[in-house]
């Protein structure tokens, strides 16, 4: 937990925000099945809250899986999840979000028959203390300006900012964040990074699935490397530096 | 006699009015159809055994128990999206994740039993239910003598039509509705009862039929065939709107009324196939439908 080596500004306001720490998600010896599939082999995780934890790893290593498995979207999942100290695996997939949780898939998830607005406003709020409208078009421009158009008109950028902003919205306080730099422009990774490490000082908690390592690295409080569905290394941000090589060597960069 | 190109205004008008009719019966229907089919993508082959169970109850609703023409228009839809949120729950839901065709013949099943059911307890000759006597007599039009039970039926189903089109198209119930079809798992992850929707919405999308079955008892024969012989139109419409559009459904039903009508003024041998020949057409030029997305 102690990332205050290496943090940018922000890191006065994030202290507060900290001192109130809990355990926001638990995970203990999770197995999760597609089918006859077994995809995840007992995973161990805990992310405290106003923590920002990366899932590093290849491909097919298991970290949108995860995700999901949190979300009860997989077909079978054993072990425990504890969200916010509710165990969750009797729950059904509908009651995941109300213990305020935001999922935003990596294929971002922009319905078609929806507008822009109609996006952003449909998922229920799950706590009370979402951010409004205006300061989400205050955050994100672009989406006032098309707030009419139909959401998979959009350019990537613009529905990856619509797919964190309907997230946003509902007041979610712990964020499910798949691949949400893949395919866009620097620009927006940039933005994107400006408006975690904006969320991290509010005191928001973050599992962020990443490929880009130059993306989460800065930000991030923690990283879990996956590898066939197990958690193989766990690097907390003052490590990186000594790790550097044993990272390289797991993602392949 | 008012003719007009030597074309006899009164016979035309009066086809008008009798497709009009037919349209509002196959706008319902179709509209019914897109609905369940968009959440559940099932085709509920039972919708028109589930028109005719709305007409055989509002017949056995007065009959043997003194309700009138009104309170089954409200209650009969009830009683049948009540028995469809039934069948859904423990028949449709249990095998939602198999092929759909499996659904598919579950309806059909379901409808070859409630049609031999009504066939065994009231034989198919057909009974006869009284125009309420609010909507006895009519209006003298310039060109024709207009029922007033059957503007009754005309006025009903586009407002009910309408109002389904407004909440689907224009509602949050509605964008639930619609972000429930493109992708149920998300709505579930954004924490909305995908489950429950889903049978809400096959609920009502029969209940629709069972309305249609109410206000047809006073004008068609009722009895256990109506049911199957409407819908095999009724999913030649389908195809012509295409699956994918709720107004589409709509408009489709009331124009194929229409030009059936038209048909039967015209040429009238070919008033019963003339919607298939416009199904054959379309399927060639657009086969998505005149409302449906291309794949």
């Amino acid at each position: 937990m102690n990332s205050s080596v290496m943090n940018p500004p922000g890191e006065e306001r994030l202290q507060p925000a900290k001192s109130s720490t809990g355990e926001k998600i638990r995970i203990h010896d999770l197995h999760a099945y597609y089918g006859e599939s077994h995809i995840l082999h007992g995973i161990d995780m805990t992310i405290m809250q106003g923590e920002l934890v990366t899932l590093l790893g290849r491909n097919g290593a298991g970290r949108s899986t995860t995700l999901k498995a949190i979300m009860n979207m997989v077909g079978r999942r054993t072990g425990k999840i504890n969200i916010n100290g509710t165990d969750t695996i009797p729950l059904p997939a509908h009651k995941i979000a109300h213990l305020g949780v935001g999922y935003c898939p990596e294929e971002r998830g922009i319905f078609s028959s929806l507008n822009v607005e109609e996006n952003l406003m449909l998922p229920p709020d799950v706590r009370s203390d979402g951010m409004c409208v205006e300061e989400i078009y205050e955050l994100f421009p672009n989406l006032a300006e098309r707030r009419y158009s139909q959401g998979t008109r959009l350019s990537g950028g613009e529905q990856q900012m619509l797919a964190m902003a309907r997230i946003l919205r509902t007041g979610a306080n712990i964020l499910l964040l798949d691949e949400i730099t893949e395919g866009l422009a620097p620009v927006i990774v940039q933005k994107l990074a400006q408006v975690l490490q904006m969320l991290k000082e509010r005191g928001l908690t973050i599992l962020l699935v990443e490929q880009n390592f130059r993306f989460a690295a800065p930000i991030a409080d923690r990283h879990y490397v996956m590898e066939h569905g197990h958690i193989v290394e766990e690097v907390k941000q003052h490590e990186l530096a000594a790790k550097t090589d044993l990272l390289n060597t797991y993602l392949g960069v | 006699m008012a003719t007009l190109f030597g074309i006899n205004l009164f016979a035309l008008s009066g086809q008008l009015l009798v497709g009009l009719i037919n349209g509002s019966f196959y706008a319902l229907l179709s509209l019914g159809l897109a609905i369940i089919f968009g959440l559940l993508k099932i085709i509920n082959f039972a919708q028109g055994a589930m028109y005719m169970l709305g007409a055989f109850l509002a017949w056995m609703a007065l009959q043997y128990f003194g309700i009138n023409y009104w309170v089954a228009l409200v209650l009969v839809p009830l009683a049948v999206g009540g028995f469809a949120i039934l069948i859904e729950r423990f028949l449709v839901r249990p095998i939602a994740k198999e092929d759909h065709l499996y659904s598919l013949l579950l309806t059909f099943g379901l409808a070859l039993i409630l049609q031999g059911l009504f066939t065994q307890l009231y034989g198919s000759s057909g009974l006869g239910y009284q125009i309420p006597a609010e909507l006895k007599g009519g209006t003298k039009l310039p060109f024709m003598y207009l029922p007033n039970y059957r503007a009754w039926i005309i006025i009903a189903s586009l407002v009910v039509c309408a109002t389904t089109w407004w909440v689907i198209e224009k509602t949050k119930l509605g964008a639930y509705l619609r972000a429930g079809t493109e992708n149920p798992q998300l709505m579930q992850g954004f924490g909305i009862n995908v489950p429950l929707i889903t049978t809400l919405t096959f609920g009502f999308g029969v209940a629709l039929a069972g309305f249609a079955g109410v206000l047809a008892a006073p004008v068609y024969s009722v009895s256990p065939e109506m049911g199957s012989n409407i819908l095999i139109v009724v999913f030649a419409i389908v195809v012509i709107g295409g699956m994918g559009s709720i107004g589409g459904a709509i408009l489709t039903g009331l124009m194929m009324g229409i030009v059936e009508g038209l048909t039967k003024f015209f040429y009238p041998e070919a008033s019963s196939t003339v919607i298939f020949l416009v199904m054959v057409i379309v399927l060639l030029l657009k086969p998505a439908g005149l409302f449906g997305k291309e794949a």
